[in-house]
């Protein structure tokens, strides 16, 4: 009897416990939760954050804000979102990719803030409205403020180009400019990987946007998606002839190898490093690599800005406007179910005020979002190349943001892999095209 | 009668009750979710993710219409029989009769090297192996000392390379329950076999492998149903590329599930996954049940 009455008494106590170890944790509206990416190669993000805080907190007495960095590279987007699958976990403000701001939208995620922005000086007199449009999603409402924007082109090493006889002040015309100093790289200096771009599996949305993006968008086809008719461009004439150009430079050997490409390990500071080493001739990238070779970025290399020229990438044939560019940029958000949104907003407004957003523009080789940081001396002082970046800007183009798009990518990376493993371009391009029909169905797809 | 019944459960139900409620929490109600997951259009993000729609099979007619499921299905299934139930399994036998009888020293130095791979974690002995099989690795180094061509193995057989990695860390297992399961083994009995002129071949196959056969199915279950959900070591190693070729249905269904943001199919493929995993138990407990 005695004994029974501890077993019950021990079950009774083990219940307990696991019921409150499940019991989700209280809410306080007096704490908001911040949910941002760190890195080893992005430091400087935890920096800010943390400054940040001390400033929102000693301005609103009584609130706290608790950091919440989450180290990721790739697979941050699905932590966040599988934390704002429950309201329990959900970030109060977040730092949020403008590219997943749609989706994230849509499905309920996030906070229309246009009524707090509305009596926000600072939204109406000094953001782009260019950048305004990445926080806005397909209902018109605006759910997140632009931290920065970013643009690519090429980064090109003026002493390999010195070797190679080729001129420092480069602007390739055409694709075939492109791959003639590739090959001029490849003659002069054997032991230098002419041009670099990212490819591979491991480098997932890096290769689709990146490389064959970038290519596709300077063809005839123009588009991945048309927003005229509301449909995906599939079968493509200009991504067949984005993975022939790929093609051809993995079979010549005028990029990196396959096993390279392949290496699940390969990581940006060991590319940095070869780029200072004078190893590579030039790569197809976004404009903020200043943060790596600055004083306190992951490899540091003083002399870059004399070394390294950056030039914008050609169309296919020169068509107009003779260059191409794709932008990105990330933003702050607001949870949806916060439980005390005027505390987020004010946080989301202290971390972009003027101050702030050229610290962490100017840390992270960022495009400002806002016109009086643009002007920030501090910005061209630490990277003297962001003129240039941010004259890409009235060509720009940006992704397609509906849902289909990560499966659309997928196909890209699918042929790109492909191809970079020795399949003719022609094939992979039909198999994409089938990709994407699966992907997306035969009614939302046309030949382009 | 009634009243001794419930008298028992009176005295089983408390104490186990908190592993019951645990055990439903944290793996019943997971099952159970997959399994309606895998009927709907859920998703990550968008629309999707706030109303998921009632589907039907459309996620199964799906895996059937396409072919990466196949594939990954197919590579599982190698990875499997060569990981498992050849390397583990075999390897593990094989150290286990060779130690048998050996000196003590001999004993400990070899089991001491083959459970330090066991005792490390997994992404450890993942990031172990690639520093030996990368281009710039350990193995290429000794080859390119001995004069021999190097390669990037993780790119020119990364089946092979998957498939050592998991034989590497996980023999130690295997060796140890055989270990065990052959000091049980009455020593009359081979002795006997012995007197009567069968050679150790012949006593290993027909005296000791049938009293041990228990033992055997047992351990092919287990490396078994742990080497089908393996993740980490290949994610790792070549996060199933390159070109698809080591992309077994665990990586497939993360990659679909959280890179592609479709969780219902993401579920659908881990139905396929469990399906198999009771298709390789059948045949396990089958064998048993035949020779009884």
């Amino acid at each position: 009897m005695r004994l029974k009455a501890i077993t019950t008494g021990l079950a009774v106590i083990a219940l307990a416990l696991t019921a409150t170890a499940c019991g989700s944790s209280t809410a306080n509206a007096n704490t908001i939760k911040i949910v941002y990416r760190v890195y080893s190669d992005f430091p400087q993000m935890d920096d800010f954050m943390k400054s940040v805080k001390k400033e929102f907190e000693a301005a609103n007495p009584g609130v706290t804000a608790q950091l919440d960095p989450i180290t990721a590279l790739d697979d941050y987007v699905t932590k966040v979102q599988l934390m704002q699958r429950s309201p329990s976990t959900a970030p109060d403000v977040l730092f949020e990719d403008s590219f997943y701001v749609n989706a994230d939208a849509a499905a309920g995620y996030l906070l229309p803030l246009d009524d707090r922005l509305k009596s926000w000086p600072d939204w109406n007199q000094q953001f782009i409205d260019a950048t305004k449009q990445a926080g806005m999603a397909a209902d018109g409402k605006t759910y997140a403020v632009p931290m920065s924007t970013d643009t690519r082109g090429l980064w090109f090493n003026k002493t390999v180009f010195t070797r190679a006889g080729l001129p420092t002040d480069w602007q390739p015309k055409t694709w075939d400019d492109v791959l003639a100093a590739a090959r001029r790289i490849k003659e002069t200096q054997p032991d230098v990987e002419p041009m670099f771009m990212p490819l591979g599996k491991p480098q997932a949305e890096a290769m689709s946007m990146q490389t064959f993006e970038m290519l596709l968008y300077g063809t005839d086809t123009k588009d991945l998606y048309s927003t005229a008719d509301k449909k995906w461009v599939a079968p493509s004439k200009g991504m067949e002839d984005a993975l022939g150009f790929v093609s051809t430079a993995v079979r010549e050997h005028l990029t990196q190898t396959p096993a390279q490409a392949e290496d699940t390990q390969w990581s940006q500071t060991q590319m940095t490093t070869l780029m200072s080493q004078n190893k590579i001739g030039f790569m197809m990238d976004g404009g903020w690599y200043a943060r790596y070779w600055s004083p306190g970025g992951v490899s540091p290399w003083p002399e870059w800005s004399k070394v390294l020229g950056a030039t914008a990438f050609p169309t296919q044939h020169g068509q107009a406007p003779g260059k191409v560019t794709l932008s990105g940029g990330w933003t702050l958000a607001i949870g949806a179910n916060t439980g005390n949104p005027d505390a987020a907003f004010k946080f989301v407004t202290t971390a972009l005020n003027r101050a702030n957003s050229a610290t962490i523009d100017v840390a992270l080789s960022w495009l400002p979002a806002r016109k009086d940081v643009q002007t920030d001396p501090r910005l061209v002082e630490k990277d003297p190349t962001t003129p240039f970046w941010a004259s890409l800007l009235p060509i720009t183009r940006y992704r397609p943001t509906m849902a289909e798009y990560p499966q659309v990518s997928n196909a890209i990376q699918v042929a790109g892999d492909a191809v970079l493993n020795g399949d003719d371009p022609h094939q992979a391009a039909r198999k994409w095209a089938e990709d994407v029909t699966k992907a997306v169905g035969a009614d939302k797809t046309k030949a382009g | 009668m009634a009243r001794r019944e419930h008298q028992r459960i009176v005295t089983w139900l408390p104490p186990l009750s908190p592993s019951f409620v645990l055990l439903g929490l944290f793996v019943v109600g997971p099952i159970l979710w997959c399994f309606y997951a895998a009927f709907t259009n859920t998703a990550m993000s968008g629309v999707a993710a706030r109303n998921p729609r009632f589907v039907g099979l459309e996620n199964f007619a799906n895996i059937v219409s396409g072919t990466d499921v196949g594939a990954s299905l197919w590579l599982t299934v190698l990875f499997v029989l060569g990981s498992a139930v050849v390397g583990q399994n075999g390897l593990g036998m094989l150290l286990a009769v060779f130690m048998q009888r050996r000196g003590r020293l001999l004993r400990g130095v070899v089991s001491s090297i083959v459970v330090a791979a066991w005792v490390l974690p997994e992404v450890v002995a993942a990031f172990a192996v690639y520093a030996f099989l990368n281009s710039q690795g350990t193995l290429n180094e000794v080859l390119s000392a001995l004069g021999l061509g190097q390669q990037n193995w993780l790119y020119t057989a990364p089946m092979f390379a998957i498939i050592l990695a998991n034989v590497w860390r996980g023999t130690a297992f295997s060796m140890l329950v055989y270990q065990a399961a052959l000091s049980e083994v009455p020593g009359d009995l081979t002795e006997a076999a012995e007197v009567d002129g069968a050679g150790p071949v012949s006593r290993f196959w027909h005296v000791v492998l049938p009293t041990i056969r228990r033992t055997v199915v047992t351990n092919l279950m287990l490396i078994t149903l742990q080497t089908i959900g393996l993740f980490g070591l290949i994610y790792v190693l070549t996060a199933g590329g390159p070109d698809n070729k080591t992309r077994t249905l665990p990586l497939l269904m993360y990659e679909q599930a959280f890179k592609f943001g479709q969780i219902g199919y993401g579920t659908a493929i881990a139905l396929v996954l469990l399906v198999l995993g009771a298709a390789f138990s059948m045949v396990y407990i089958r064998s048993l049940r035949a020779e009884v």
